[in-house]
């Protein structure tokens, strides 16, 4: 703490030479917080060198098809990020298919129906889930939603499409429980108190005003809710599904426990997959050789790049959201 | 008469899609308290005293969590140590001295690409930096490992909380001719102390859970060991070995770790709104 007093008291030189001091002490602390933000953009940078160098390798020997190779076997040393990549876009968008709407849904449901007494309770019950981590999900999936789901839903759905053209091939047996479709379900349970959270603050955001003016004009709260709050709130609720999907690409537990690990790609989504998140760590502990390794890395420096992808493309719009809504407020 | 009509046809419309997002919620908040009901139950039956007392046992033996708890809670403290005050310094660069420069923009936008990145390829790049570099796995890795998933989220919400002071607190410190870094230190820090606890206790529950980022720095260890340069125990690591493991024994500890897991972390998170509240209230 500054004594003010006693520095009023110093006379002279005394008192140059310690407002000399304050300068740089101020210089100091300044310098001090530049780094600490500096450091973070070097954590950044940090990421990408790391992970493109331990990726060269593998980068080098396969080339450009490396990325579109499905053969993946550590006992010839040949390997190929197809399986893995599939996965993760196929898991991703079943995950989001499921996700966003329901969690749109509750959203609705929490800003518009919802007894006001019990907004803020379920409000903050789920803002609390989103905060729980992924292995809860993935053991939870691995031991109670898999045995379930093998024994009681996927025979059902597999005897259900059994006639359907397209149907039949993507939901072929045998039940096995863990698989592409598990691992998917697993996520998108993961991601909806996220995307909730995201979707209820977004809609909270439009102005009564607008809303009261619909009703006004004799909307039901279906049509107010298509025609004023979600052409609104679109880039916010767009942002929040993008920052959704970024999470799902990266998932890892919750995809690990249940996903079953095979590389391959099977036309039926019941059947045994894996991702790239899940490939890595099953596998990395246990890679033996150079190039096994760094096929590894190079399928984590792909995921890195795409989800770098679709965050920035996140914040893009969630910012601009932000400065509409300043502009609104000023 | 039309007129009706149509206007019926509005009305069942929109009783239609409420109900779907009604089921919507319906189907969502049953998942969500099934995982929860389901962890708790499994969890509780699973629990018992000497999980704080015994080591991670071999299969088939009796044993606990010791090793794994105090693993965590030892790296998750070097990780709050290390990554706090890089993330209150990086947030205040953000919030006093950079606001509007473009330096602060970038670190902006970087910051909150590292909030959400995949966290297993934060592991990844730790692993090149340290596993490599040792030789070997080491609780210091996995410490490191979280310490770089502490400093965004301390960082955002340092920012976030030191805009929300009102610049005139600011100017009335500069007025009595206070260097700004005593007003920062002084003043502003000490208007958002509550906001950056927050902070730092969503990073504690962010880290507590986490996985991924500790399966190739810190791996594992059965048993009891206090050093940071070998490798040690931790609950996340513990619980998906053990869970993917044949053994029923091991699933039962699996299970107890994971409610002790989810409980520090919604301890937590709820800890991190009261201290919000208390924040409003001022």
């Amino acid at each position: 703490m500054v004594d003010l007093a006693l520095s009023e008291q110093l006379a002279g030189t005394e008192r140059i030479t310690a407002v000399r001091r304050f300068g740089r002490s101020d210089a100091r602390f300044r310098n001090l917080t530049y780094a600490a933000a500096l450091l973070v953009f070097l954590i950044f940078v940090g990421i990408i060198t790391s992970l493109a160098a331990g990726a060269w390798p593998a980068l080098k020997t396969f080339g450009p098809a490396f990325f579109i190779r499905l053969e993946w076997n550590p006992v010839t040393d040949q390997y190929g990020a197809l399986g893995p990549i599939y996965g993760t876009v196929v898991t991703s968008a079943l995950a989001m298919l499921v996700a966003v709407p329901v969690g749109i849904g509750i959203a609705i449901f929490l800003t518009e129906i919802c007894p006001r007494s019990l907004r803020r309770p379920i409000g903050i019950a789920i803002e609390l889930l989103a905060g729980i981590p992924s292995i809860i999900y993935g053991i939870w999936g691995l031991f109670v939603f898999v045995p379930f789901f093998q024994r009681h839903i996927e025979p059902a759905i597999i005897d259900l499409f059994a006639d359907v053209p397209v149907l039949r091939d993507l939901f072929a047996g045998p039940p096995y429980g863990i698989g592409v479709f598990a691992a998917a379900m697993i996520l998108s349970i993961m991601i909806l108190p996220f995307i909730t959270a995201v979707t209820r603050d977004v809609f909270e955001t439009v102005p009564s005003v607008l809303k009261e003016s619909a009703y006004a004009l004799g909307s039901t709260t279906w049509e107010v809710m298509t025609h004023v709050v979600l052409p609104f709130s679109r880039a916010g609720v767009v942002g929040g599904a993008m920052l959704a999907l970024g999470r799902a690409l990266g998932e890892t537990m919750a995809v690990t426990f249940v996903i079953g690990n095979a590389h391959n790609i099977q036309e039926s989504l019941l059947a045994p997959g894996t991702s790239i998140s899940a490939a890595i760590a099953n596998e990395f502990t246990e890679a033996v050789g150079t190039l096994y390794t760094s096929s590894l890395i190079a399928i984590g420096l792909t995921l890195f790049v795409v989800t770098f992808l679709v965050l920035a493309s996140a914040q893009l719009m969630l910012r601009r959201l932000e400065q509409r809504a300043g502009g609104v407020s000023a | 008469m039309k007129n009706m009509g149509r206007y019926r046809g509005r009305r069942i419309r929109n009783r239609f899609f409420l109900s779907l997002s009604v089921l919507a919620a319906g189907f969502g908040l049953v998942w969500l308290a099934l995982i929860l009901g389901d962890l708790v139950w499994e969890g509780a039956a699973a629990f018992k005293p000497t999980l704080f007392t015994m080591s991670t046992p071999a299969p088939g033996f009796d044993g606990g969590l010791a090793n794994a708890i105090f693993g965590s809670v030892l790296m998750s403290a070097l990780a709050v140590l290390v990554g706090t005050p890089i993330g209150i310094l990086a947030g205040t660069y953000l919030a006093e001295y950079g606001r509007h420069s473009r330096t602060a923009a970038v670190i902006r936008f970087v910051n909150d690409i590292l909030l959400s990145a995949p966290s297993i390829l934060i592991g990844l790049f730790i692993y090149e930096l340290f596993v490599v570099t040792m030789g070997h796995f080491s609780g210091l890795a996995g410490a490191a490992a979280l310490a770089v998933l502490v400093v965004p989220v301390v960082t955002r919400t340092t920012e976030n909380m030191l805009l929300l002071v009102p610049n005139t607190l600011r100017e009335a410190a500069a007025a009595l001719g206070t260097p700004r870094s005593f007003v920062i230190r002084a003043v502003t820090w000490r208007a958002a102390r509550a906001g950056i606890i927050t902070g730092i206790l969503l990073a504690v529950a962010r880290i507590s859970g986490e996985t991924a980022p500790l399966l190739f720095t810190a791996l594992n260890n059965q048993f009891w060991s206090t050093d940071v340069m070998q490798p040690i125990a931790n609950l996340p690591v513990v619980i998906f070995q053990f869970a993917m493991s044949p053994y029923e024994l091991w699933h039962e500890l699996a299970w107890a770790g994971a409610l002790l897991v989810t409980a520090a972390v919604l301890l937590l998170s709820i800890l991190a709104r009261v201290y919000e509240g208390k924040r409003g209230l001022r």
